[in-house]
């Protein structure tokens, strides 16, 4: 018999292990409902998305990825008869209804949008970050202490409270509408965040890599490119990853600040608007390709995130 | 290799002074060994001629040339940290290369290799040249972390404590190493250490630190058996020196102002008392294996000596106890002549 299993008071029981794998699952599969019920819905015909009581069973079809990608016209059937075959799944799917296609919605480039919008706030807020994370972190900066805090200090009060102020700004600096404004003011917001996220994890580098570094005949900037930056990999994942999902998420300053040109899908989705009510199977197909970009990301940095628990290879 | 001088540097953090008017000259291919406790300065010392400090005041001059203002990188020192800094995300080999891929130097990638390979054949890590360094032992890790001082030929090689973190065995085995390494490459050292064995094994010559002041500088030999004063006497020595107050035992021949008397067991000679004078009793014989530690009340006062491992003392004997020439201190602590 082991001498660990019998009352130690360290490893859990059996028993103990088996019930906090029953709580996790219970709370993975209460969390996956609602995204499982987008999914579903996106595959739903209207009629069937809205049925009472709801369809767990039914025919799957991709008119909601048709009707979300483009924008269409109602017609008479004998018109739609007078037109030749269908050039496509989509336009065979519409004619069902009465309808042709008219031509491509905004969907796509609204996307597009929030792809440029967030991962260019991203790498500017992780760029920003990184070098004034390690510069609080290495070198006696006058009043460090202080600006940390007034770094800290824009993060006190929800971004929206200012949106008054900058809707003003903006509109005086024609940065209304455009990628560009929206970049700057995710990356305001996100930087302190950044700083703040990665000073920690630059502080637990010893500083003895970069005199090494330097003794050796590097400058500082090639001792932090060389030695700091790929033991803070851990860290800028996690970093980025907080600040892609604050960005691509945003939606009171999409919705105040973008209406055209850079509008970012948030503000767009919920606008889809179908024939006589709302298009619940386009609005929940562009909410599961719109999950896709965040999932990719994290799953792709997932290894980043858990490598950094056992690495290391100073002795404390 | 090159001669490395320090004159009169201090250096302070805020109100510690770390280092007061250091003189310091360590001659082409010498090993010198700073031996002092924690605190003492001899870490600030290694980091002040690699220029990760910058002086106070004084200079410091490497193989010639005024090297106070210049930057780590100008002065091709090579440091080896107290612990191993090797960088996690390379295999022992990039970690040897390191130093010799630098901007500064831009060797072709086939002198790279071949130096890495003689040098990982001198630190004897020559079959894990692949492995990622987080996966070796503490001595692999501290043989890579010498091995990467060594790939270049600096003018002065900068040993911070490098083997304090290993085990006794181990650390036995690379004091012999690193000794041979730098007698065969002829190699100017400053090695820092608290461990009195690696000072007095490897050194040309031991100097003293404490409280940011040289002590005393010379060979292994005058610092053991002519230490400048208390300080010197009490930091060599195994057991550590016994320091006695003058005239607790007959000390014919101390010099006058003699205040304390330094005795090691070479300086004592302890007999069974036989015709009724006794000067101490054994207090307990330690028995180490090879040695046995002999404590022996003198008064009220304590000392520790060496004994033969077939000592016929034991416990409760009563003894006598002579002086063989000890060191004499005067009341300011200095040795006196």
């Amino acid at each position: 018999m082991s001498l660990t299993t019998a009352h130690s008071v360290v490893a859990p029981s059996a028993n103990s292990k088996r019930i906090a794998g029953v709580i996790i699952v219970a709370y993975a599969l209460i969390s996956i409902v609602p995204l499982l019920w987008i999914f579903a819905t996106s595959f739903k015909t209207p009629p069937d998305s809205i049925a009472y009581p709801p369809k767990l069973v039914f025919q799957p079809s991709l008119e909601g990825y048709c009707n979300l990608f483009t924008t269409r016209t109602r017609q008479t059937p004998e018109y739609i008869n007078s037109l030749g075959p269908a050039t496509g799944l989509c336009d065979a799917t519409v004619r069902k209804r009465n309808m042709v296609i008219a031509g491509p919605s905004n969907f796509l480039p609204r996307f597009v949008n929030s792809l440029i919008i967030a991962f260019g706030s991203t790498f500017c807020a992780v760029f920003l970050g990184t070098l004034s994370a390690y510069g609080f972190s290495r070198f006696k900066v006058p009043l460090a202490d202080d600006l940390l805090f007034f770094i800290l200090s824009t993060r006190f009060m929800p971004p929206i409270a200012v949106a008054i102020p900058i809707y003003l700004m903006y509109r005086e600096l024609g940065l209304s509408d455009t990628a560009l404004g929206m970049i700057l003011l995710y990356t305001a917001v996100n930087v302190s965040l950044a700083v703040w996220l990665l000073k920690g994890f630059i502080d637990e580098i010893p500083r003895e890599y970069e005199e090494a570094a330097m003794i050796d005949g590097y400058t500082r900037l090639q001792a932090f490119w060389r030695t700091v930056l790929p033991q803070a990999t851990t860290g800028i994942a996690a970093t980025a990853i907080f600040c892609l999902i604050f960005a691509w998420n945003e939606y009171a300053f999409a919705a105040l600040l973008t209406s055209g040109t850079a509008q970012t899908a948030p503000p767009f989705i919920p606008t889809i608007i179908g024939e006589g009510g709302q298009d619940w199977p386009a609005v929940a197909a562009g909410t599961t390709i719109f999950l896709v970009p965040i999932l990719v990301f994290t799953i792709l940095l997932r290894k980043q995130l858990l490598r950094g628990i056992t690495f290391g290879a100073v002795r404390k | 290799m090159a001669d490395v001088r320090i004159q009169g540097v201090t250096k302070s953090f805020g109100d510690t002074v770390a280092i007061n008017d250091l003189d310091l000259a360590i001659k082409d291919g010498e090993f010198v060994v700073l031996l002092g406790p924690t605190g003492a300065g001899k870490t600030t010392t290694l980091r002040l001629i690699a220029g990760l400090e910058r002086p106070d005041s004084g200079t410091i001059h490497i193989g010639g040339h005024d090297a106070t203002t210049l930057s780590p990188a100008e002065r091709d020192t090579a440091f080896v940290f107290q612990q191993y800094s090797l960088y996690p995300h390379l295999s022992v080999f990039d970690n040897l290369a390191f130093p010799l891929r630098s901007p500064a130097r831009r060797f072709p990638e086939e002198a790279v290799r071949r130096r890495v390979e003689d040098v990982a054949r001198m630190v004897r890590i020559d079959h894990k040249l692949d492995n990622r360094s987080t996966k070796l032992s503490g001595g692999e890790m501290q043989r890579v972390a010498i091995g990467r001082a060594l790939v270049r030929k600096p003018a002065i090689y900068l040993m911070d404590e490098p083997l304090s973190s290993l085990d006794a065995k181990l650390r036995a085995d690379l004091r012999l190493e690193l000794k041979r390494i730098q007698s065969e490459l002829g190699a100017t050292m400053l090695y820092v250490t608290h461990d009195q064995i690696e000072a007095m094994t490897m050194a040309d010559r031991i100097g003293i630190l404490a409280d940011g002041v040289l002590v005393q500088i010379g060979t292994p030999r005058a610092i053991y058996s002519e230490p400048a004063n208390l300080h010197v006497a009490a930091r060599l020595g195994q057991p550590a020196i016994n320091l006695l107050p003058a005239g607790l035992l007959p000390d014919g021949g101390a010099p006058t102002g003699t205040k304390t008397i330094g005795a090691r067991t070479e300086h004592l000679a302890i007999e069974k008392a036989t015709n009724g004078h006794a000067d101490g009793v054994v207090d307990w014989v330690e028995h180490l294996g090879d040695q046995n530690h002999l404590h022996v009340t003198v008064g009220t006062k304590k000392l520790v000596t060496l004994t033969d491992p077939d000592t016929p003392l034991a416990k409760g004997d009563k003894v006598a106890i002579r002086y063989i020439a000890p060191l004499y201190f005067g009341s300011d602590g200095q040795r006196l002549m």
